[in-house]
């Protein structure tokens, strides 16, 4: 099987977060590999390692593909060293503040010119946090969504996937074949943390770097933009008790007195 | 008059509250006309259900694709609509489903897309609460109509009875839209508490539980909240993860929040950042969490949350 995992490169979870000419200040903060992409990574090595494994002259490869800035290449990295095989990352200023149809455009159109059979994917971002971009990819490559599975089961000699897809309106079995976009929840399974031999072989792991022209994407538009953005204001200082036995009706009155009950 | 197309959302055969909102957030931009997409035999039962809010009219599509291929004949049928009605703006309700079926009619049509909407402006444009609610945006798509996602009970929904008119029609679904096939659906399993996004209410848990949420259930029950948890009550396997609140977990915007034994890590805070009052229950008077308070109390939540579930229990009584 070809297996392709997208991620992408997101300021550390820990880091303050500002907005600059309308788009997240990249550049100033710690980036990390997206926490919920390491579920992708992982689930991607599972599936091979079930079924042939992916070390060289194995059945199976597993291609780490993201798009961003040339410092994306430490995410990528990361995953590389997990134990990806390799690695293609789309990076040109022309893509500087693409939506997430652009982005979709653009991955899906590299992920069409590799012919994967599985393309695995987290559920969001926690940067932007839309969670569309799997099923934006699945509706331009025409393909099968099976997207939000916490459980993934692969048949190759069929060339069958089937998920277990868990949203807030329940859980569905969903099945499809090859090719096919999963996103998988967290708690799928527990990722791994890159051993020294991982990290060592990962340093010379090919990463392909493409410019947009590359990808045949046909747009760079972006059809979304943001108008303004500014901090929220500091919520105003409430009252804080310490208990002397009498902080629970105290809790109660305060409810009663915002009309909470 | 402008229109705008808003998606209905179900619980079963009944449009719910949600679905009242973005009909409301949509009323301030026009004319709102209601798309149901409904399993065959069901468009009459699920259109009547859509019988408050600003609604002028319904449309009603049946087909069992629907339920058998899920978001991606959904999102056929949707953008059907949108070519033959031209709506200035549509509405779907922010969940993973309204979602994914936004992200794909975005990238047939090539219309833009704005997820998470707190708020609509006449103009089309949206307000978003970004990076776990520290930063407001405002955002617009650059022409032509818009696909906007509305977050859960962060508008506040008229729910003046409406009597709209109702009109069948048929959309095609694409053989590519049928490349994923459901074969079993169950509805998600519930406790008697109120859904956590939809929720006015929430009660969470976090360390401090060390695992015991009986007493936070309680206090729960006692003021018809739902139930959420900390990341590290989930991880810990304390409460279910579909329970959790962050960012990882549920982002929720309740009137209330209780956040109980919870330190209120940044994780936790992006997921509840933007409830309208929150309260902190925590023995450690330096847990971050408190620098939100509206009313916070230093002390043990074994010991403070009993009284206070009788005292609510006497007021209500």
């Amino acid at each position: 099987m070809k297996i392709a995992v997208c991620i992408k490169q997101v300021p550390d979870s820990w880091a303050e977060k500002k907005m600059v000419g309308g788009l997240l200040d990249r550049a100033n903060v710690d980036a990390v590999l997206n926490d919920l992409d390491e579920y992708a990574v992982e689930e991607a090595l599972r599936i091979a390692e079930a079924h042939g494994g992916n070390e060289e002259g194995g059945a199976n490869t597993v291609t780490v593909i993201s798009m961003g800035p040339e410092r994306a290449t430490e995410a990528v990295r990361k995953a590389l060293s997990m134990g990806a095989n390799d690695a293609i990352l789309i990076s040109d200023a022309v893509l500087v503040g693409a939506d997430a149809v652009v982005t979709a455009e653009v991955l899906a159109n590299v992920i069409f010119k590799g012919e994967y059979d599985l393309v695995i994917c987290g559920t969001e971002s926690t940067d932007a946090r839309m969670s569309v971009v799997p099923a934006m990819m699945s509706e331009k490559l025409g393909c099968a969504q099976l997207t939000f599975a916490s459980k993934v089961t692969v048949d190759p000699g069929a060339k069958k996937v089937s998920i277990t897809r868990v949203t807030e309106a329940g859980v569905d079995e969903v099945h499809g074949e090859f090719p096919c976009v999963i996103s998988v929840v967290e708690k799928i399974n527990e990722p791994r943390y890159p051993s020294f031999k991982g990290i060592m072989a990962a340093k010379k792991k090919t990463i392909d770097i493409r410019d947009f022209a590359s990808t045949g994407a046909e747009f760079t538009k972006s059809w979304s933009a943001v108008i303004d953005a500014a901090p929220r204001p500091p919520r105003a200082a409430g009252v804080v008790v310490t208990d002397d036995g009498s902080a629970g009706q105290k809790l109660v009155d305060f409810l009663s007195e915002k009309k909470l009950i | 008059m402008s229109t705008v197309l808003i998606l209905a959302d179900f619980a079963g055969e009944k449009a719910t509250k949600a679905t009242v909102e973005i009909a409301t957030a949509g009323a301030v931009i026009g004319e709102v006309t209601a798309l149901v997409l409904a399993p065959v035999g069901k468009g009459a039962a699920y259109a009547a259900s859509i019988n408050q809010g600003p609604v002028t009219k319904v449309l009603v599509i049946e087909s069992d694709d629907f339920t058998k291929h899920g978001v991606a004949a959904c999102a056929d049928a949707l953008a059907h609509v949108i070519g033959q009605t031209t709506p200035s703006a549509v509405l779907v309700v922010s969940n993973a489903f309204g979602k994914e079926v936004a992200g794909r009619v975005a990238m047939k049509l090539k219309i833009g897309i704005i997820t998470d909407a707190v708020d609509i402006a006449p103009d089309c444009s949206a307000t978003q609460l970004v990076f776990g609610g520290s930063t407001t945006v405002h955002s617009k798509v650059a022409e032509g109509t818009g696909i906007i996602t509305v977050r859960p009970n962060t508008i506040t929904a008229n729910f003046a009875p409406a009597s709209p008119t109702i009109e069948n029609i048929t959309a095609p679904i694409s053989d590519c839209s049928k490349k994923a096939t459901i074969t079993s659906s169950q509805p998600p399993v519930k406790g008697g508490r109120p859904e956590l996004t939809e929720a006015n209410i929430v009660v969470s848990g976090g360390r401090g539980t060390n695992g015991d949420f009986a007493t936070v259930e309680a206090f729960a029950d006692s003021l018809g909240a739902a139930v959420g948890a900390s990341r590290a009550a989930t991880d810990a396997g304390w409460y279910p993860h579909s329970h959790q609140v962050g960012q990882t977990g549920k982002t929720v915007s309740p009137q209330l929040y209780v956040a109980c034994g919870i330190s209120g890590a940044i994780q936790h805070r992006a997921g509840m950042q933007t409830s309208k009052n929150i309260v902190v229950v925590n023995k450690d008077p330096e847990a971050p969490l408190f620098e939100l308070a509206d009313f916070g109390v230093v002390g043990d939540l074994f010991a403070v949350l009993p009284p206070a579930t009788e005292g609510v229990k006497a007021r209500k009584a």
